[in-house]
């Protein structure tokens, strides 16, 4: 706000009112954040935005009250990276940035907004909940909380959706990271929970830490339920805006190249990639050839870390990478992975980010426990993604693909535009050890001298490689290309360029029967 | 005392820490067999190996107690 010279009555009280409303709630509450690393709600939004340029809506909210400025919510449009995005904000030092009616008011229009202007929705969310003593403006009515989140699921696949969150977000309000593409969680500060310990111990009588229930660490290691964890609340933005850089405004427009860098310095492929099928390798080390160096978005980097998931460029065209990881739990798929996979593939699609497969597994995990968790239906979640999405899909089969493994890993059945192999790779229903012993146990068995029995298992061995080899395989078309593995950056580069143009119908239908 | 579990059921293949031994935090300290294929298990924690509770050859579920580490 800049002074006129002539300021009038009119102007003075104007001021005085935005004064109050600029510096937000008491003083302690400010301290108080400060104690705790936090940022006021403000000074996050100057972070976020380009220099400063943003207009707020709803600024006096609730300003007959005095102790309650912009109702503890700051909404805003301005602009991120050069291009327009939405805004909500709590102030955790107006009543611990509870929501009042007017607070939920101003985030429905702001989704309003950005639904209406099909840009971006961001949420900082630092937030007690509802403010119980005005439970009936706010709660159950049609414009009451229900319909933020109401909100949220219309424009899903619409729009980005991205939470950034500083502090808790608690019980009803834990929904908000819930419904958006990627949570971004502060350690130590940022929580989720329906329930508070509090709560918890009284009504059930478990006696736990914030921190153990629903911190920011178990949020993005156990649950799932958070995508990344940062140090700190500047790091937080940066990172949001990084990861905004990948995105177009709406699911209409598609993302936009960047300038091309080189990959990182490193070992070849060939190197990277042991002979041994059995053997683990760090496949970042391999992602990190394939793609511009530094452009590696990671989502849920510290969650069924068996498969990686994240965004990244090629020559400055963006892509989403699904890479199956031997150095954790050998790659093998698991109900979190399949999750992690399903919900990436989902936000791919749903934003035109052509998808490129890595495949390394030895297939979904089997035995007792994984069936009894349903296994089945988590990984059926992961194919039906897989199989509906219409961007481009790019799979490259670098070492094994068995069973299940390959079909989740965009497979032929599955209309990759492309499926590439490895000299390394070998496509099976199974491994040939597994396959061996599946097929010939009794033979095997009845061999009474060891020496003999060995030579005849290997000799099975032998016979069942040459049957899966994978020149084999590409001399019956069932995949399309062999590559050596120095050459896959520039293969894939060339291969995105030719599928720009991709456009697939969907069938014609309301929607698929989701497995979940 | 801390407590490394196994993240995925399989067979123990080799133990590469000794009861004693100081370890620090990703350092493979067992190798399980699985899916046909050799998973390191890091230790998750720095600290002494006060017990190995599995031994090679082994069966182990996912969530058993592999090792006891104390500080």
């Amino acid at each position: 706000m800049t002074k006129t010279t002539e300021t009038t009555g009119y102007n003075e009280r104007l001021e005085q009112k935005l004064a109050k409303i600029f510096a937000g709630g008491q003083q302690k509450y400010h301290e108080k954040m400060k104690e705790s690393n936090k940022l006021f709600v403000r000074d996050r939004l100057k972070l976020l935005f380009d220099d400063e340029n943003y207009a707020e809506d709803g600024r006096f909210a609730n300003v007959e009250a005095e102790d309650l400025p912009a109702d503890g919510v700051v909404t805003a449009i301005g602009k991120v990276n050069g291009e327009t995005v939405c805004v909500m904000a709590n102030d955790s030092t107006v009543k611990a940035g509870s929501w009042g009616s007017r607070t939920v008011e101003k985030i429905i229009r702001i989704q309003e907004t950005a639904e209406k202007m099909q840009v971006p929705m961001l949420y900082l969310v630092d937030s007690a909940g509802a403010r119980i003593t005005d439970q009936l403006d706010m709660f159950p009515n049609r414009r009451g909380a229900g319909k933020i989140f109401h909100n949220q699921v219309r424009m899903s696949g619409m729009v980005p959706q991205v939470c950034l969150l500083f502090g808790p977000s608690a019980a009803g309000g834990a929904y908000i990271p819930a419904f958006c593409d990627i949570v971004i969680m502060v350690d130590g500060n940022a929580s989720m929970y329906l329930g508070s310990p509090r709560m918890a111990e009284k009504v059930i009588g478990e006696k736990v830490t914030l921190e153990e229930m629903g911190g920011a660490r178990m949020h993005c290691t156990v649950s799932g339920v958070g995508d990344v964890l940062v140090a700190t609340e500047e790091e937080a933005i940066s990172e949001a805006r990084r990861y905004l850089q990948n995105f177009p405004a709406n699911f209409a427009i598609k993302p936009e190249k960047i300038e091309a860098k080189a990959a990182k310095a490193g070992r070849s492929l060939e190197a990277i990639i042991p002979e041994n099928q059995n053997a683990p390798f760090d496949m970042y080390e391999l992602i990190d050839q394939l793609v511009d160096e530094g452009s590696f978005f990671d989502i849920k980097k510290l969650f069924a870390g068996e498969l990686i998931t994240g965004i990244a460029r090629i020559d400055g065209q963006v892509v989403g990478i699904l890479a199956n990881q031997p150095k954790v739990k050998g790659g093998v798929l698991f109900g979190d992975s399949a999750d992690k996979g399903a919900k990436f593939i989902n936000l791919c699609d749903a934003f035109s980010i052509p998808l490129l497969f890595l495949a390394d597994v030895p297939g979904f995990m089997i035995g007792t426990k994984v069936e009894r968790a349903g296994i089945i239906r988590h990984g059926a979640k992961f194919i039906a993604a897989m199989s509906s999405a219409t961007v481009p899909k790019i799979s490259v089969i670098v070492r094994k693909a068995y069973g299940a493994g390959l079909y989740a890993m965009a497979g032929p059945a599955f209309e990759p535009d492309v499926c590439i192999a490895l000299p390394t790779a070998q496509i099976a229903v199974m491994g040939p050890e597994a396959a061996v012993n599946a097929v010939y146990s009794n033979k095997i068995e009845a061999i009474e001298d060891p020496k003999e029995r060995l030579q005849y298992v290997q000799q099975k061995h032998q016979e069942y490689k040459e049957e899966i080899d994978i020149y084999r395989l590409a001399s019956e078309l069932i995949i399309d290309e062999i590559v050596a593995p120095h050459q896959l950056r520039s293969v894939l580069s060339q291969r995105l360029s030719f599928y720009e143009t991709k456009d697939l119908p969907l069938p014609y239908r309301k929607h698929p029967i989701y497995p979940v | 005392m801390k407590e490394l579990k196994a993240s995925m059921a399989g067979t123990v293949l080799n133990v590469l820490a000794a009861e004693g031994e100081a370890v620090t935090a990703g350092q493979a300290v067992l190798t399980i067999e699985s899916m046909k294929m050799e998973i390191p298990i890091e230790a998750e924690f720095g600290g002494k190996v006060e017990k190995i509770h599995v031994e090679v050859g082994g069966f182990v579920n996912e969530g058993d107690l592999l090792l006891t580490v104390g500080e």
